[in-house]
């Protein structure tokens, strides 16, 4: 009997992606940034870059046949754990403190959550985050060219100028995936191509950021100053592979809106207001954690169903 | 088993106040940057803990029951002042390092607990081995809090450098962070050891408070109901199997 007549529930067509062909596919989009930065930053950028992916899928593998789970590492969402964790690492660090910031990205932040898809905020930014509060010496060294130095932004901060060219190719110093806002904008051109990630939550943020450094940096609306604010530190790496970050960002398009105006404000207050230069992770981790709340009050009505009135709603929570 | 060890076993492992009551949690996560400041902590709490508990045994029958909490408070208090004025003349260092943390103790949910849920209700000499349980077991989960996050976030124990791990050390254990994950690390590997001495026979903990046949002080109160212990602690199971 042919297929047409064949009867059977929905749903009836499936698309080819899966979790792993996802994950295959911002590991992809990434590889011009990483080559990139092990071009800018030479072999050890490299390495610390295979010993976060290869830290990260083994603690995974590890932790999930100790507490007798299935494992999942081959839907390599570990491997892009690792991948964006050590993109974010300025490429001077010891690797045992890469090593522990991959531990702790994936057993912490993700598995003690329930795994992927139940991790309450960014796995690869928490790693970092740990790492900056531990060690902060080695996390905030930045060198380039074998001279360390400070970074676009810190330049930008105090007040110095600086080369937007060299910024948007990614000749600065920084992490070793950050610096290059054109490999990374390669790479975002490539998701949105594949479907993998709508411009929604990056276009809010980099809008409401724009706005903000305009109405509070002090410069107006100068366009070096902005195109430096955007192409400088994790800006464009956090907005394009990190914010849109399935499990941590809303799926209504309401609060996608409301995320990205949260990370922008966010962003721009760290970086104008705050003690350091950068405030991009904590402000897409801070973030992550309003993301229940924001999807909460941004819920569509669906079609043909009257609002409720919340006295009934509390009682339908009892 | 005797009385008085058993009140002794009950605070230091059945219903040890860090790991199983979580209570005093304010200066358990606060004060434990370093095995020393752990140990000081949790001695000058179980000074007054036991003295508190004695002297509260002792006017039991006097205070009247609608004024507890205030005479409580009286009571320990004055103990909190002369060991604060102890401390500041005898360990000016450890005085300086723990702070505010020892006026605190004052309210320190551990010492009012026992006071209500136990001392109010028993005579002056369980009252007082019920202090040093409780206070020893507060003592042990303080001190070995501070020896792990001594350890990993400083390279160091008792304040004496550990050579090899003084230049791995993670600062975030030294930080409010990694007394949560310190802490949680601890409970978790202590409900490892009691699941297994369940499953080699030995009977598990009851939930607190039900014991001493007093609902008033328990949380829990409103869970069980007025149910029986083991019937409190079955359901409890229950949940969380589910």
């Amino acid at each position: 009997m042919s297929n047409l007549l064949k009867v059977s529930s929905s749903p009836h067509v499936r698309a080819k992606d899966d979790t792993s062909r996802i994950m295959l596919y911002v590991i992809l989009a990434l590889m011009p940034t990483t080559i990139f930065g092990v071009v800018n930053f030479g072999l050890r950028a490299l390495l610390l870059v295979i010993v976060c992916v290869l830290t990260c899928v083994a603690s995974e593998y590890l932790f999930e046949k100790a507490v007798g789970k299935k494992s999942t590492i081959k839907d390599f969402s570990a491997a892009v754990t690792g991948l964006l964790l050590g993109l974010n690492l300025p490429y001077t660090l010891p690797v045992w403190q890469a090593v522990l910031g991959s531990i702790f990205a994936i057993v912490v932040v993700k598995m003690l959550f329930g795994g992927l898809g139940q991790n309450f905020m960014n796995p690869a930014l928490g790693g970092r985050a740990f790492l900056v509060i531990s060690f902060a010496a080695t996390m905030t060294h930045f060198e380039y060219d074998g001279v360390s130095g400070a970074t676009p932004l810190q330049l930008l901060k105090n007040g110095d100028t600086v080369n937007t060219l060299d910024m948007l190719i990614g000749r600065t110093g920084g992490t070793i995936g950050e610096t290059s806002a054109l490999c990374i904008l390669i790479g975002a051109i490539i998701l949105i191509l594949l479907g993998v990630i709508d411009l929604l939550i990056p276009g809010v943020y980099i809008l409401s950021f724009v706005a903000f450094i305009t109405l509070f940096g002090g410069h107006g609306f100068d366009t070096t100053y902005i195109v430096a604010h955007l192409c400088g530190g994790g800006l464009m790496l956090g907005a394009f592979f990190m914010a849109t970050d399935y499990v941590t960002s809303p799926i209504t398009p309401a609060g996608k809106v409301v995320f990205g105006i949260c990370l922008g404000v966010l962003t721009g207050l760290f970086r104008i207001f705050g003690n350091s230069a950068e405030g991009v992770s904590f402000a897409i981790i801070f973030s992550n954690l309003l993301v229940p709340l924001i999807e909460r009050v941004t819920i569509p009505r669906a079609f043909g169903i009257v609002r409720e009135k919340k006295t009934k709603e509390v009682k339908a929570n009892e | 088993m005797n009385k008085y060890i058993e009140r002794l076993y009950n605070g230091l492992w059945k219903e040890n106040p860090t790991f199983v009551l979580m209570l005093g949690m304010c200066p358990t996560l606060a004060v434990t940057t370093s095995a020393i400041n752990g140990i000081g902590m949790g001695l000058s709490t179980t000074v007054v803990l036991v003295l508190s508990n004695m002297m509260i045994s002792a006017l039991r029958n006097i205070i009247p029951d609608r004024v507890r909490m205030p005479a409580f408070i009286v009571v320990v208090a004055s103990f909190v002042t002369i060991v604060q004025f102890l401390m500041e003349g005898f360990t000016p260092s450890l005085y300086e390092s723990l702070g505010i943390y020892i006026p605190l103790i004052v309210v320190n949910c551990i010492i009012l607990g026992r006071a209500e849920s136990y001392a109010s209700k028993n005579p002056i000499i369980p009252s007082m081995f019920d202090g040093i349980g409780m206070g020893l077991g507060f003592t042990v989960g303080l001190t070995l809090i501070g020896m792990v996050r001594e350890i990993l976030g400083n390279g160091s124990l008792f304040g004496a450098t550990i050579t090899p791990l003084n230049n791995f050390h993670i600062s975030l254990f030294g930080l409010a962070p990694g007394a949560f994950f310190v802490l949680g690390g601890l409970v978790a590997i202590m409900n490892v050891i009691r699941k297994k001495m369940e499953e080699k026979g030995k009977p598990l903990p009851a939930a607190q408070g039900c014991l001493a046949g007093d609902c008033s002080g328990c949380t829990l109160s409103s869970a069980c109901k007025g149910k029986s212990a083991s019937e409190a602690v079955e359901s409890l199971g229950k949940g969380e199997d589910k």
